[in-house]
């Protein structure tokens, strides 16, 4: 059950809506992602605390229907 | 909620200085994510123990609940969770994994 691109950015933008979002398919099969998400929210928290954000704003998809999306975070100044 | 899972990781992690809950084994890797972690550190030369989930339902799960993190592999070091295969690629790449590492006294 594989998520499109569009779907995994509605669910980042729903949890940081100020977030810059960039999604690519990286295989084209609409399993294999990279996503780039800056946002203000990621300010003084670790790397780990940022992709769990992420993570967490998927609503348990990631490592399930959603395989691979190699993450990117950063705060946004 | 008692989960033998969590004691046993708590045990492994304690007792050793780096370990890498991954698919396969650092020899046979059964996933690109892990093969390059474990590429990273045996590029670094840091021993560690590399555990295989895929032999362990319970453990699988264990480890995602434990660190509340979705995916393997998963790097600890000194009993913290590192991250998973992006953050030590990203760390690698910066020099920051070697850094910590090297205070940690783990890497020259």
């Amino acid at each position: 059950m594989a998520m499109t691109a569009a779907q995994i950015e509605s669910f980042i933008r729903a949890a940081f809506p100020d977030a810059e979002i960039e999604i690519k398919d990286l295989a084209g099969d609409g399993n294999h992602y990279e996503a780039h998400v800056r946002s203000s929210a990621f300010a003084g928290k670790s790397r780990v605390q940022q992709h769990q954000m992420v993570y967490a704003a998927l609503e348990g998809r990631m490592g399930g229907e959603l395989h691979a999306l190699a993450l990117h975070t950063a705060p946004k100044p | 909620m008692t989960m033998p899972a969590f004691e046993r990781i708590q045990k492994e992690i304690g007792e050793n200085d780096v370990v890498l809950y991954m698919k396969g084994t650092p020899q046979f890797p059964q996933c690109g994510f892990s093969a390059t972690v474990t590429k990273i550190l045996t590029h670094l030369g840091v021993p560690f123990k590399g555990v295989n989930v895929l032999e362990d339902l319970e453990l699988r799960q264990g480890i995602k609940d434990f660190s509340n993190w979705p995916t393997i592999p998963q790097l600890y070091v000194k009993g913290e969770f590192v991250g998973g295969c992006d953050i030590v690629r990203e760390m690698f790449e910066s020099g920051e994994l070697k850094t910590l590492l090297v205070d940690k006294g783990l890497a020259a």
